[in-house]
């Protein structure tokens, strides 16, 4: 199945802002992160369209994931 | 007492009187400080039902027993007073140096009362206390009248608070200004200052500010500092890109307020995100006096360095004006800062103004400047200008877009909370936040209770955004602890990595008392609860705690929160009860004599 990424603040560092990925049907949020090389306690937040989610969510086709480190202000 | 001067300023500009008074430490120990001290003397001193700009209105700037002092973030004082803008009580507060200058002069607070019948300000050295000719300043844009100030002063290690001519003029929406770019901004507070002819307060001290106990202190700010180096977010988060790393954060969650409000996801938001801003614009960081997160951005466009765009400002001129041109932000955020103009404010009123002119409500041949269209770079900067200026229809625009709205007959178009602008969270898709918008006591305001920070960015734990569970007993919690952050004269980010109990420490520590985390917290509850009593008095009733109508009944139309309206009908009854008020919204006798207000 195919799962957008985006990335942001210091996750773009030697990475992309945006990439749609291939990952098995199973797959869950913890393999996507994985593969980007991303420790999950780096992750602040992590939204899957738009809702929070965690590491042991299941990935569906055409979700759109986006990653954030820990983040405030206001 | 220490933590205190002890000593308050006051100031008629009327008869020119200059009075030091002794500060009755009964009363600062019940308000604490800052927000709640001074809430506590407007209420006694003024009837809250005066016209805010009736020379009987007093205006207020207090610091904390914290400000100044050696706990982290300690820069901060609040200006209090009547609104003109939302006729409810009036508290901004604002960093930088000016108000730890106060305290080493030797003051907690000044009271300014009367008006002067020439242009004046407030030269204050120690103890040396003078009214003086501002006639040459008057009309004078914020920095070079900083510059001028400080200049007469012959003091470099001056600290100036001003307002621009947006304030002289009246305007709805002035700010107060401190060290050129720092803003109390919120409420039209600017415009009170300029009601009294008063143009600016130059502070210089001299004093040292020494803690109740030493060893106590030192040991409390060694763990409080160990807990901020090691937050993400005040370590790494806010120091990197400042405030306005929310925005892609905010927006993908589909909570960004889009063109007014209409939409609530703004599909280039990342061209005019915190990381382009650092990417191509960023100067350097800057922090307010003793601060270790530095959150503060210089930017530099056109050959000119200036600070920010903040978070809010970023988000009322881009998404809110659909335009994605982040070097014209930072021109309208310019103008703002140099006029003395609320940046939130401004950007929702020309946000506002862009949907009634689209809507065809405002005529092309009505207006003196570029069309007001969404998405406009021209629109956002120009009619900032003339909004400082009140020039044109620009000043109908400074009047903010309540009464622009009412005036053309669609109040509901004004996305404003008893007539306060409403910052940037659409709070469709937060519920917790838009409780805390309806029952804030100043309006549409973010920082009174921040929900967004358990909503969206899970601190201090994650909760369902949509859920309306337990969500009134959150406000309230977030509402009183605020207040207290508030009123000690520390920084509300402190609170991403900071509890009550820490709060509790460094005042124990710095201002010496037995303060407990529930006293502390009690007293947060005490400064709320009169501040909605004056409010009540003031007739702004129960019946203002409300959304605007679009955010009750149309659907967020796309993005990630697509389909969610808020549900306020259901979650008042229980904020109300949960602070222990009766059904109409109104404090309980029982409640207020536990607070022991009477
Ligand atoms: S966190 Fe930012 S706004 Fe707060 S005191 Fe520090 S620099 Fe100023």
């Amino acid at each position: 199945m195919v799962v957008e990424i985006k990335l942001f603040a210091t996750f773009r560092k030697g990475r992309f802002k945006t990439r749609e990925m291939e990952f098995s049907d199973d797959s869950s949020v913890d393999a996507l992160l994985k593969r980007l090389e991303i420790a999950q306690k780096e992750v602040g937040i992590l939204l899957v369209n738009g809702r929070y989610a965690s590491a042991t969510d299941k990935l569906a086709p055409h979700d759109v994931v986006s990653i954030f480190p820990s983040l405030g202000g206001g | 007492m220490a933590g205190y001067c002890v000593r308050l300023l006051r100031v008629n500009l009327s008869t020119g009187e200059i009075n030091k008074e002794n500060l009755d430490t009964v009363l600062a120990k019940k308000f604490v400080g800052g927000r709640g001290l001074a809430t506590y003397l407007l209420s006694q001193e003024i009837d809250p039902g005066i016209d805010p700009f009736d020379s009987a209105n007093r205006i207020i700037f207090a610091t904390g027993p914290l400000t100044g002092s050696r706990a982290p973030a300690s820069g901060r004082y609040m200006v209090v007073t009547k609104s003109p803008l939302s006729g409810t009580i009036a508290s901004s507060n604002s960093g930088g140096f000016w108000g730890p200058e106060l305290k080493r002069a030797g003051f907690d607070l000044i009271i300014i009362q009367g008006k002067s019948d020439k242009p004046c300000y407030l030269s204050i050295k120690n103890s040396i206390v003078e009214i003086k000719d501002a006639e040459k300043y008057w009309g004078k844009l914020v920095s070079e009248a900083t510059d001028m100030l400080l200049e007469e002063a012959q003091d470099p290690k001056a600290r100036v608070l001003v307002i621009g001519p947006a304030g002289e003029k009246l305007t709805l929406l002035a700010s107060v200004m401190n060290d050129k770019y720092r803003a109390a901004g919120r409420s039209g507070v600017g415009a009170v200052m300029g009601s009294k002819n008063l143009k600016a307060i130059v502070v210089r001290g001299t004093g040292t500010l020494a803690p109740a106990n030493l060893d106590a202190t030192k040991e409390v700010l060694k763990e409080v500092r160990k807990k901020i180096q090691e937050n993400e977010v005040t370590s790494k988060g806010l120091p990197t890109y400042g405030t306005s790393v929310l925005v892609n954060v905010i927006n993908e969650t589909g909570i960004y307020p889009t063109r007014n409000f209409q939409q609530a996801y703004f599909e280039t938001a990342d061209k005019v995100s915190g990381e382009v801003l650092a990417e191509k614009y960023l100067v350097r960081n800057v922090a307010c006096f003793g601060c270790p997160i530095a959150c503060g951005r210089h930017s530099s466009i056109d050959g000119v360095e200036c600070e920010g765009p903040e978070y809010e400002t970023l988000w009322a001129y881009s998404a809110n004006c659909g335009v994605d041109d982040l070097a014209a932000v930072i021109r309208a955020n310019n103008w703002c800062n140099e006029y003395g103009l609320d940046t939130i404010s401004a950007g929702a009123t020309i946000a506002c103004a862009m949907e009634m002119y689209e809507k065809g409500i405002i005529k092309p041949d009505e207006i003196d400047g570029p069309p007001l269209k969404f998405g406009s770079s021209e629109a956002i900067v120009e009619w900032s200008r003339k909004m400082g200026a009140a020039e044109g229809f620009g000043a109908k625009l400074a009047l903010g877009s309540y009464r622009l709205a009412e005036e053309y007959g669609v109040p509901e178009l004004s996305m404003s909370v008893k007539k306060l602008e409403l910052p940037a969270y659409d709070p469709r898709g937060a519920q917790g936040q838009g409780l805390q918008y309806a029952t804030s006591n100043r309006g549409g305001c973010h920082v009174r209770g921040y929900l967004i920070s358990p909503e969206v960015l899970g601190l201090p734990e994650q909760l369902d955004r949509f859920s309306l569970e337990g969500k009134a007993v959150w406000v309230k919690a977030f509402q009183d602890l605020t207040a207290v952050i508030d009123s000690l004269g520390l920084c509300l980010f402190t609170s991403f990595a900071l509890g009550a109990h820490d709060y509790r420490d460094m005042l124990n520590a710095i201002a010496g008392g037995d303060w407990t985390t529930d006293t502390l917290l009690d007293a947060g509850e005490r400064i709320w609860n009169l501040e909605r009593i004056f409010n009540l008095k003031a007739g702004v009733l129960p019946e203002a705690d409300k959304l605007p109508s679009r955010l009750l009944e149309e659907p967020i139309p796309d993005g990630p929160s697509k389909g969610h309206v808020h549900h306020l009908a259901e979650l008042l009854p229980q904020y109300y009860k949960e602070r222990g008020w009766d059904e109409q919204g109104i404090p309980s006798g029982a409640k207020l004599s536990q607070l022991d207000i009477v």
